[in-house]
């Protein structure tokens, strides 16, 4: 039977995001989880397979324990079992570790693998990067923002967008997608799937050690790209507050910003100011 | 020309308008960069019959150009690319390879990043050398909301994607010269695990204004029904911008699923945005963050959108969208 490995990451889901000031790390311990939308959209893929011919679908995940919680929707959504990738010295890993963390665990857990689905990207990081990396990592070839897909024997068949072209293109199993937040809208979880991920869940944890990994090749140790800082870029934003009639706001709006929005849009506007 | 320490190289990435675009702007802060650490800027490109993008590029600034021009290269190919690209790095060494953050280019660099052991930053929007001679690169994230400094202190080369649009392009300059690196594609290429059986150049339409459109009106359902979302497309014709629409309008069939601006839409970047009955969930903000000055006008003082707006209106969003369109009939000389 088909074997297919969907990467899922948990990403908070916050409007004030905590992050620690000292490292510049974001502190995903104090956000709550939701499987990363992209994910999702990559896990439906695979189910879409399964359904139509059959497949074995492992979830993997990279995260702190909480992660957990997505692997479990994962398989209430019709994943067959989980991989919980989770100890303190893989945090703070960029792209590189991230896919060379994950890399490992697949060589060890599903070497025999035929396909490797992951989101295109992330709503937190959103750097696109893992999927080629993970694809690197495993020399087998990959294609990113892929919109649709079908398997015919050893072959993957996807289309996608790319830059100002439709493509169809064809890639040789073992490979890697990464599925685009479009086409196939991911199915709801069903009440019989929410009860067997949590009465009898296939979920294995994996740590650094029970993988075989140093510590210098992981996590923020081990990451080529360092963050040096995070800050936002908004605050401080000027957030003039207009209220009352609309001619009033609209004069407000005018007397305010007439040079500014005729700069923008080009065009010389009446002043009422002289 | 005496020779340079260093190198900083930028990808080639000529297929359409706006990838060459990016390119060119890479070329030109890649020049003001190199001014910092005594570096020389180079252009690799790679592909068949590409002899007018190599002059393009010396013209806009290049200081020389690797150049692998063969019919075997006359499509984009990931892992061709990526073959090529890796083994001209580890025989040249450059200390910078900047790569614009087109679809191409963001699968391409990570594949590259991987092979040559070092580290990517993803669709920079800011890039510069800092006090000890590290490339410093700002990266957004949260959609904007937060910019990240990242550097790659010990691995080499550092590499980063940057965003279209920031940087000014060179003015072009035909009197400009570089010298030009041939190199030769080896005979024994690992075969391609990747075959494009079709491929169309998407059809040029509304779409792809939208994403570069420097005016931008973008609506939501709080404009209260299509009729009175249909005077948007009056409003932005008047501006000379193009019309957005969030996913619960586009739902609704108040408008097509093009003008969709979110996460599974179009990413904006507009100099002047106006925001109508948008409430601002965080699948639009993530796409209107690199907006430079956001008018929301919303009936709601404490929607999300509110607060990232420059100019914050509080009202009702058709109301205020038909007094601005009659304001600006009077306003607008000639």
């Amino acid at each position: 039977m088909l074997k297919l490995v969907v990467c899922i990451k948990q990403v908070p889901q916050v409007s004030e995001l905590p992050w620690d000031p000292d490292t510049g790390r974001l502190q995903r311990e104090l956000a709550s989880g939701i499987m990363n939308p992209a994910c999702r959209f990559a896990l439906e893929a695979a189910l879409k397979i399964k359904d139509k011919i059959g497949a074995r679908i492992t979830a993997i995940t990279m995260g702190p324990l909480s992660a957990e919680e997505v692997l479990r929707e994962a398989i209430a959504l019709g994943a067959d079992r989980g991989i919980l990738l989770t100890d303190r010295k893989m945090a703070g890993s960029d792209t590189y570790t991230t896919s060379f963390t994950i890399s490992k665990a697949i060589q060890k857990n599903i070497p025999e693998f035929d396909l490797i689905l992951c989101g295109a990207s992330t709503s937190d990081s959103a750097t696109a990067q893992v999927g080629p990396q993970l694809a690197e990592e495993l020399d087998i070839p990959g294609i990113a923002y892929v919109n649709e897909m079908e398997i015919a024997g050893s072959k993957a068949r996807v289309r996608r967008m790319a830059d100002d072209f439709f493509e169809t293109i064809e890639l040789e199993l073992p490979g890697l997608v990464t599925i685009n937040a479009s086409g196939a809208v991911p199915r709801y979880t069903s009440m019989r799937g929410f009860q067997a991920a949590f009465a009898e869940s296939d979920i294995i944890t994996l740590d650094s050690v029970s993988l075989g990994l140093s510590h210098e090749w992981i996590g923020a140790k081990g990451s080529a790209a360092k963050i040096r800082r995070v800050y936002s870029p908004t605050a401080g934003k000027e957030n003039v507050v207009l209220t009352g009639t609309t001619k009033r706001i609209l004069d407000q709006l005018f007397m305010l910003f007439d040079d500014r929005i005729g700069g923008m849009i080009g065009k010389d506007l009446k002043t009422d100011k002289s | 020309m005496a020779e340079k320490k260093h190198g900083i190289w930028v990808f080639g990435d000529y297929r359409n308008y706006f990838q060459n675009r990016v390119t060119i702007q890479l070329i030109s802060r890649a020049r003001e960069l190199a001014r910092q650490i005594d570096a020389e800027v180079s252009v690799v490109v790679l592909g068949s019959g590409i002899d007018e993008f190599v002059k393009e590029y010396i013209a806009h600034g290049a200081e020389r150009i690797y150049l692998t021009d063969n019919p075997r290269l006359a499509e984009y190919s990931m892992e061709t690319y990526s073959f090529l690209m890796e083994r001209l790095a580890r025989r040249e060494k450059p200390e910078i390879i900047l790569i614009g953050a087109t679809s191409f280019g963001r699968e391409f660099a990570p594949h590259v990043a991987k092979r040559l052991g070092t580290g990517l930053t993803a669709d920079c929007i800011g890039l510069d050398i800092d006090e000890s001679g590290l490339l410093l690169q700002r990266a957004p994230s949260f959609g904007g909301k937060l910019l990240a400094e990242v550097t790659i202190p010990e691995r080499r080369p550092q590499m980063a994607t940057v965003h279209p649009g920031i940087f000014q392009e060179l003015p072009h300059d035909s009197t400009r010269t570089a010298d030009i690196v041939n190199v030769p594609m080896p005979e024994n290429m690992p075969p391609d695990r990747i075959r494009i059986i079709s491929k169309e150049r998407r059809p040029l339409k509304q779409e792809k204004n939208l994403e570069c459109a420097k005016i931008v009106v973008c609506g939501g359902r709080g404009m209260g029904s299509k009729k009175k979302f249909a005077k948007l497309y009056e409003l932005a014709a008047m501006l000379g911008g193009e019309v957005g629409a969030t996913r619960p309008v586009v739902s609704l069939d108040w408008a097509d699923r093009e003008a969709l601006v979110g996460q599974a839409g179009k990413q904006i970047r507009p100099d002047i945005l106006f925001s109508f009955g948008i409430s601002g969930a965080m699948q639009h903000t993530a796409s209107i963050n690199n907006a430079r000055f956001i008018i929301a006008v919303n009936k709601n003082p404490n929607a999300p959108i509110m607060k990232m707006a420059d100019v914050a209106i509080v009202a009702d969003a058709s109301q205020i969208c038909n007094s601005l369109i009659s304001e600006l009939k009077r306003r607008i000389r000639g």
